[in-house]
């Protein structure tokens, strides 16, 4: 099984507050850490144990500038034998769809079974593996929390609200986005960073995908953020301030009128 | 603007809440008549509601469509729209899966999980989404002029209470070929947990900020000092990281829990958490005075869940 998985360089939300910059037009960027997104370090965990089963190759795929190397490498070093970075000016704020416009002309480049994204990134969108599958036309499912290998087929489960899981048959080859919690991603070490710095791995600008730069990037966006702010979601919680002791004591007397305590 | 359309959904004929949202949704941003979509096998109690809420209502019935596939249901809709159509549905996990590739196949714009809809300045759509689980907004532009489809999250627009009958017209069209690469099987129920967390009074719900699987002790001891009637839950990382059972997990894609008092500890306050808490009084601990679920909780308290769970369950000890 060939298996193409697309991930992201993101701000790594468990590491850092993010919050917004001094002018309140972006997020503040300076020493932000950055990671893999979380569901494409699901995605890549999942690729790699079916190709342990199946045989075949995982490819790693990113969008992104020099420094998005750093995550290919990382998920090479948890098993995938490839990486390729797509990197060009032209690519910058793409919307979902430029991104997915350059995947496909990376994706085509290559003969893949199965092309797997996380469900969903940094803004939200859980886009980027449907458009994929649509502009492939090739069978999509997302969200998908369980895969089974057949021949010429999978069974994936996607999860649905309440708990459920939707089974669904899907011919081969297909596009997933993966959930969360399918399976625990291995541990990736300083060492397995090391082993795998040397490899090469192949860059490609717009004219190397053959794709015209004036349909991806900011050129190309139909769906365009204007500004970050604060949200006025809500009227906010009534914070509880004081001591320890003092919140502890009003925290006690409202769960009281509240019932909680008996 | 070109036809705007609303993909609403059901079960069993009773229409989802969503529909009534989305009413209320496109009535921000077009005076224009919006025409209902509903699919599915025998859908006529669920078109008779949808025709309600919207002033026309298409119904595309097949048998092939009694369970909403989306690729199935994408080609339903592709023989049926109007060139540059603007598609308006529930960000809801049909909707993930829908939504995408249907504007790829219309050739517009996508915009997702737009929590309000600012208004409309010609072909351009502006709306409000949230990034990074919730903890900053922004301001998004969405160029209809060659169609679009926008997920709207549940429960962000309020619906219109009261609104006059729609007395929409049903028109039936067909589905066209609903051949897929993409069957349905079934639907798995989880199993059932040691515990119906659905049931208790009190739940000590904790997220990331745990930390560490060895400090859920200090949740199940604060949850035994409270008493009988509280049990500890979750949110979903702690799900995902397989340190407790998932009929604890509270949100969409866990149980909905209407208990008296909902202790959220170290939870960001993620919207598909908070769309699993359908009453009571949230009160929510957290280390970063940003977090979301300051936004959402009825009392908030700054402070760290390690440092603070003990000591809370040391003071109901002595009560």
């Amino acid at each position: 099984m060939e298996i193409l998985v697309c991930v992201k360089r993101v701000p790594d939300t468990a590491e850092n507050e993010i919050e917004l910059n001094s002018a309140g037009n972006d997020i503040e960027r300076d020493d932000l850490v950055y990671s893999v997104n979380e569901w494409d370090n699901y995605a890549v965990e999942e690729a790699i144990q079916i190709v342990d089963k199946v045989g075949g190759t995982v490819t790693v795929v990113t969008v992104g500038d020099e420094e998005a190397d750093e995550v290919l490498r990382r998920e090479m070093a948890m098993g995938a034998q490839n990486g390729i970075l797509l990197n060009d000016e032209a690519f910058e704020d793409s919307d979902s769809m430029g991104i997915a416009t350059l995947l496909k002309a990376a994706a085509e480049k290559g003969k893949y079974d199965l092309i797997m994204t996380g469900a969903q990134a940094d803004a939200g969108y859980a886009a980027v593996g449907g458009m994929l599958a649509a502009m492939m036309d090739l069978p999509y499912a997302s969200l998908v929390n369980m895969v089974e290998v057949g021949d010429g087929k999978l069974t994936v489960g996607r999860e649905i609200e309440g708990g459920n899981q939707e089974v669904n048959e899907i011919e081969l080859p297909c596009v997933l986005s993966i959930q969360t919690g399918i399976n625990e991603p291995r541990y990736v070490g300083i060492k397995g960073i090391r082993q795998v710095s040397g490899i090469e791995i192949p860059e490609f600008d717009a004219a190397g995908l053959g794709v015209d730069p004036a349909t991806v990037g900011a050129a190309g966006a139909k769906t365009k953020r204007v500004d970050y702010f604060i949200p006025e979601t809500g009227e906010g919680a009534e914070m509880l301030t004081g001591s320890t002791e003092e919140i502890i004591a009003k925290l006690i007397d409202i769960m009281k009128a509240n019932g909680g305590l008996k | 603007m070109a036809t705007v359309y609303a993909f609403v959904a059901h079960s069993d004929g009773v229409l989802d809440d969503s529909a009534a949202e989305l009413a209320a949704a496109a009535k921000k941003f077009t005076d224009a008549p919006v025409t209902a979509i509903v699919t599915g096998s025998g859908v006529d109690a669920a078109a008779a509601k949808a025709a309600e809420l919207f002033p026309a209502v298409w119904k595309i019935d097949a048998a092939e469509l009694a369970y909403p596939n989306a690729e199935v249901v994408r080609k339903a809709l592709l023989n049926n729209l109007d060139a540059g159509a603007v598609v308006l549905m529930a960000h809801n996990t049909f909707g993930m899966d829908l939504a995408p590739g249907l504007a790829v196949k219309i050739g517009g714009a996508f915009v997702a999980d737009v929590v309000d809809i600012e208004g409309a300045d010609g072909d351009t759509l502006k709306v409000i989404r949230q990034e990074y689980g919730g903890v900053v907004s922004t301001h998004v532009t969405v160029d209809m002029s060659a169609g679009a489809v926008v997920t709207i999250r549940p429960g962000a627009v309020a619906a219109e209470e009261g609104a006059a009958a729609a007395g929409g017209a049903i028109e039936a069209k067909a589905a066209g070929d609903v051949s897929a690469k993409r069957k349905f099987i079934e639907i798995r129920e989880p199993e059932a947990g040691d515990v119906d967390i659905t049931k208790a009074e009190v739940l000590v719900s904790i997220g990331r900020g745990i930390e560490d699987q060895d400090n859920i002790e200090l949740a199940h001891e604060l949850a035994k000092a409270i008493g009988s009637q509280a049990e500890v839950a979750c949110s979903r990382p702690i799900v995902d990281a397989k340190w407790m059972d998932a009929s604890r997990q509270v949100g969409t894609s866990g149980k909905t829990v209407k208990p008296k008092v909902y202790l959220a500890m170290g939870i960001s306050g993620s919207f598909q958490h908070m769309g699993g808490i359908k009453g009571g009084v949230i009160i929510a601990v957290n280390k970063n005075p940003n977090a979301p679920i300051f936004q959402v909780a009825n009392v908030g308290i700054e402070a760290d869940i390690l440092e603070f769970i003990p000591e809370l369950t040391e003071a109901l000890g002595d009560l």
